[in-house]
């Protein structure tokens, strides 16, 4: 098919009418805009009318086009490259490598584009199909070596049918730009393959045989393994008010997250916020491989001054490598900071085309966005038996730290876990802020259900008398009940809260928890002797201080067991023994 | 490039001109020629066909039918030289000191932004003197921050304050819907402080145009990237952003644009983020500060809502006080630990106990706050507010902090703190050997 070519008719900031000269044109397909002679604009085609008339979104600012600028079409979607070279990486939000780019100008000039991936890099690939093979999509032709796991190279999932290898390179070191198979079709036709293959960024890859998310992923924050869990292959949302703590906790969740590959979207937010993650990651160590944090994370930046428009593709980028790298049999975990911005981007296009708005102005068909995107989520049985999956946490950046708008109502049915953050906790220092009432979970959690029940009810029998404390004061209280409030604080402060600062506090192990968990428990369920309220307050202030001396120290440390005896002695001490009652 | 000159204006509105003219460029500037001879600028801001639309930096009022438009070829440029220092400048880049016109460097306004891998990790503090910012929200250089407050107070005071009480190498003011004693209280300070030499001044007030208004941050940033890029520290400050964002609205709404939240338009997030995303520690050169100024009655109001997601925390300003709850510096935590070892540790321990005495404020009304422990939250709250929260009270960071020892050791017991017994055994001051605090007290 002729690509088409067209002509700038109307400008209105990153909309623009063209009138089509040649060519067909395709609905979603790449085109550029040639301003100024020589600068080449991206954008996409997002709406055609009649009288040859097409609408594109542009990915760059549009100063400086004028009516009669010629608009080349490629006929091909908006797509990422997939293949080794991937992990490690910073790239804006249409896959241009940001170190790149740097090395030209110190701005973001538009116009500029860059191999997605590195094409000098020699990957050392040893097949493991032989001629004459039948191969369909998605079987395995060899791997290379990429930072910590072998990267399998595919047949492309864009190929239909059965394919016979003609031809297979040997072991040896190969570029992404090189042809590593020739393979042939049932008519004969025959196609030649590199390691690297384009995937349009709106059309979901193909699961092989989809499963439900049911295994809990530790994130290593206490509150949400314990009581508020992700599964590998789920999905969940943290809406909360500026100020309350979404940053800090997408950034642990990246850090300590047992995933194998983290993808960080930053879209729309502070580019300060991923220059830390892409400045620190390098010197970190994970524990888990020994190896540096960025040799598993992928860092897609379209921050809050970059091109609106391309927040939108920056997110299905994102989404898009993460199916591919769980079709590599991995874990991966997309961090989506913020999709309240996708969401406005696309308010503002939607204005510009001067569609029918919905509630806030946001289009009708937001709600539907949002859960096709988080449908991208889930659990994969790929070919060769291995289990890969895709989990998604979205950031919601509600108006007013207001829940009830279109974006965090649709985002909370489409996840299957709620953090709500509070501003009063993070007020109040209480970190992770997230709302220890109003949270939810589909998934299982890390602790058995029972033990999930047992903290929950503690905590809102905590909240009802922490409210009739202050209508009537410690002394219109019991002591029994006080000492129960006393215990749902202790838990709060010592279990629920994490010191982010602290190396050991700041991440708990699956074991740990359990070990923290019991330790916990043990002192809740301890009936205590105490009398009068200043004894009791003190008592737990006691507990308390040595519960989080605890924390502090790392399971190797000698002093460590002898801590955890000592707190439940001090427990123990101000026990009565029932029998005698 | 040849200038052409368009006769048939289509339509004049509040701040919008529409004409029919060819060969135009988006976002060209243009120059509105009326019939006595005097010019006004314009810049185009959108087109569709032979219709060209243009917003009007003097408003609409007064123009003609038969005014002409003639475009410049050009975009909207601003001048850049050191003679600038100590100038004054309307939000058309026009100087309004009756100063000499400069020769100077045209430089672009609202560039694109820099590229992330070129910002470095903020890590310098900047001393205010202000005990609320300099224990509690360290400011940083690079950051961008507002003060929220409502209209009245005196944010102002407190913006001119840090400007020239910090070692910035360059200040450049953007005043937006200024009164016109408020532009003159700036110039003052300047004067007073010594600083003229080193500040530039971009102002609108009340009698200028809104899109002047809503072109002075962009002037100002603009300059002010260039001074970084040079290797210079600059502060820019803009007061007032919601007055800003209340222009932007104005000029939203006469383009017909759907309004998303009561009336704005549904980019202000995007809007806000362009200007306040300026701010940046540059690798291999300066930085550029924003201290900004959002007037506000309710923090959940669009304006100061959009902002707190976009800046780096807010100084929140209430009765001539500046807050402890409610304001937020996101850098604080890159350079608190660096400052003196008891920083981290007093400051939280000093608002964990603020937080507790808050609890017992809300029980007070019920009458049912009647133990000592209670009743000494509730001093400690007062003498906190007296001796913290005046943001003119000028400390060095040490005192503050020796401060903040002597306010927890004339109404707490050492263990009540929360704080580590090494910390203790070094600051905690004995009972009559207070560093700062008046040992008698006027309550």
């Amino acid at each position: 098919m002729k690509k088409a070519k067209g002509k700038v008719v109307s400008v209105n900031e990153s909309l623009v009418g063209v009138k089509i000269i040649e060519g067909a044109v395709i609905n979603g397909e790449v085109a550029y805009i040639v301003i100024e002679n020589d600068k080449r604009l991206k954008s996409e085609v997002i709406d055609v009318k009649p009288e040859k008339m097409v609408y594109l979104q542009v990915f760059e600012d549009t100063g400086w086009m004028k009516v009669g600028d010629l608009v080349e079409f490629t006929g091909l979607p908006l797509a990422v490259k997939l293949g080794p070279g991937i992990l490690g990486s910073v790239t804006d939000g249409l896959q241009n490598p940001l170190y790149e780019l740097a090395k030209k100008e110190w701005f973001l000039e538009r116009g500029q584009e860059v191999e997605p991936l590195d094409n000098t890099v020699k990957w050392h690939f040893t097949p493991s199909v032989k001629k004459g093979a039948i191969v369909t999509r998605g079987d395995i032709l060899g791997a290379v070596p990429e930072k910590l796991f072998q990267h399998k190279i595919f047949v492309p999932f864009s190929l239909q049918g059965d394919y016979t290898v003609k031809h297979i390179v040997t072991e040896g070191n190969y570029t992404i730009d090189e042809d590593i198979a020739v393979v042939e079709d049932a008519n004969g036709t025959t196609i030649k393959l590199k390691m690297a293959f384009d995937w349009p960024v709106k059309k979901p890859m193909p699961f092989h045989e989809r499963s439900v998310p049911v295994e809990p992923m530790p994130t290593g924050i206490r509150i949400l393994d314990a009581l508020f869990p992700i599964a590998y292959g789920g999905t969940a949302c943290n809406p909360g008010p500026f100020g309350a703590g979404k940053t800090v906790l997408q950034h642990s969740l990246a850090r300590h997250s047992q995933a194998d590959v983290v993808i960080i979207a930053a879209c729309g937010e502070r580019a300060g916020e991923a220059v830390e993650v892409f400045k620190d990651f390098p010197e970190l160590i994970d524990p888990r491989t020994g190896k540096s944090l960025m040799d598993r994370t992928f860092i897609v930046g379209n921050t809050s001054s970059m091109p609106v428009a391309a927040r939108e593709a920056s997110v299905y980028m994102a989404t898009t490598v993460g199916e591919y790298y769980r079709k590599q049999g991995l874990d991966v975990l997309i961090l989506a900071d913020s999709t309240s911005r996708w969401a406005q981007a696309l308010r503002e296009t939607s204005g510009r085309k001067e569609e029918i708005p919905g509630p806030e102005a946001f289009p009708m068909y937001i709600s539907t966005l949002i859960s096709a995107f988080y449908d991208r989520a889930g659990v994969d049985i790929l070919e060769d038996g291995n289990i890969g999956s895709l989990s998604i946490i979205g950031t919601v950046s509600p108006a007013g730290g207001n829940f009830d708008e279109p974006v965090t109502q649709a985002t909370l049915l489409s996840t299957g876990a709620f953090w709500g953050l509070s501003r009063a906790l993070s007020d109040a220092r209480k970190y992770p802020a997230i709302d220890r009432i109003d949270s939810k979970s589909k998934y299982p959690s890390l602790l058995r259900e029972e033990e999930v029940s047992f903290l929950i009810e503690l905590l809102r029998d905590g909240k009802t008398i922490a409210s009739n404390i202050i209508l009537m004061g410690e002394k219109g209280i019991t002591d029994e009940a006080y000492i129960l409030y006393q215990k749902a604080e202790l838990l709060d402060a010592v279990f629920l809260q994490q010191n982010s600062f602290n190396d050991v506090d700041g991440v708990t192990s699956p074991d740990r928890l359990r070990l923290m968990f019991d330790v916990v428990r043990e002192i809740i369920e301890t009936p205590l002797a105490i009398k009068g309220k200043e004894a009791i307050r003190s008592h737990f202030n006691f507990a308390r201080q040595a519960y989080i001396d605890w924390n502090s120290m790392s399971i190797d440390d000698s002093e460590f067991e002898k801590q955890k005896f000592q707190i439940l002695n001090l427990v123990k001490k101000r026990a009565y023994a029932k029998e005698n009652v | 490039m040849l200038k052409k000159t368009y006769e048939n204006i289509d339509s004049i509105g509040r701040a919008i001109l529409s004409i029919k003219a060819e060969d135009v460029h988006n976002k060209e500037l243009a120059e509105v020629i009326y019939p006595s001879g005097d010019k006004a600028f314009a810049q185009v801001i959108a087109l569709d066909g032979d219709q060209v639309t243009l917003q009007l930096f003097s408003g609409g009022f007064g123009v003609s039918t038969d005014c002409k438009v003639r475009f410049l070829g050009k975009p909207v440029q601003v001048g850049f030289s050191d003679d600038m220092m100590g100038r004054v400048y309307s939000g058309n880049g026009q100087p309004i000191d009756n100063g000499p016109k400069l020769l100077s460097d045209m430089v672009r306004v609202a560039g694109p932004s820099i590229n992330p891998v070129k910002r470095l990790i903020p890590k310098d503090m900047i001393r205010t003197g202000v005990p609320m910012i300099d224990i509690f929200n360290t400011l940083v250089r690079s950051q961008k921050i507002p003060i929220f407050a409502k209209a009245g107070e005196p944010y102002n005071r407190l913006l001119a304050n840090i400007a020239t009480q910090t070692d910035a190498d360059v200040i450049i003011i953007g005043g937006v819907g200024l009164k016109y004693d408020e532009y003159h209280y700036f110039k003052q300070r300047i004067e007073e402080a010594g600083s003229k030499s080193k500040t530039i001044m971009f102002i609108h007030t009340h009698r200028d145009s809104i899109v002047e208004g809503l072109m002075v941050p962009d002037l100002a940033l603009a300059v002010g990237e260039r001074f970084a890029l040079q290797g210079k520290n600059v502060f820019v400050l803009l007061s007032d952003m919601t007055q800003w964002s209340d222009y932007l609205r104005q000029v939203a709404n006469a383009q017909d644009q759907i309004p998303a939240n009561q009336g704005y338009p549904g980019d202000l997030y995007s809007q806000l983020a362009s200007r306040y995303e300026k701010a940046a520690d540059i690798d291999g050169a300066g930085s550029l500060t924003i201290l900004g100024v959002t007037t506000m009655d309710d923090v959940t109001h669009p304006v100061p809502d959009n902002t707190g997601y976009i800046t780096e925390g807010q100084f929140y300003m209430k009765d001539g006080y500046l807050e402890l709850f409610g304001s937020l510096s996101r850098l604080k935590q890159q350079v608190n630990d660096r400052t003196r070892d008891d920083h981290r540790s007093i400051m939280n321990a000093m608002a964990r106990l603020l937080s507790e005495s808050e609890e017992r404020v809300k029980a007070q009304k019920f009458g049912s706050v009647k133990d000592d422990y209670s009743l000494r939250l509730l001093d400690y709250r007062r003498t906190f507010q007296k001796e913290l929260m005046d943001p003119f009270r000028f400390l060095e960071l040490e005192d503050a902090l020796d401060l903040c020892w002597d306010i927890l050791a004339k109404h707490f017991k050492k263990e009540e703190v929360g704080l580590s017994s090494k910390l203790i055994e070094a600051y905690w001051p004995e009972k009559g050997t207070f560093k700062i605090l008046k040992h008698k007290t006027d309550e």
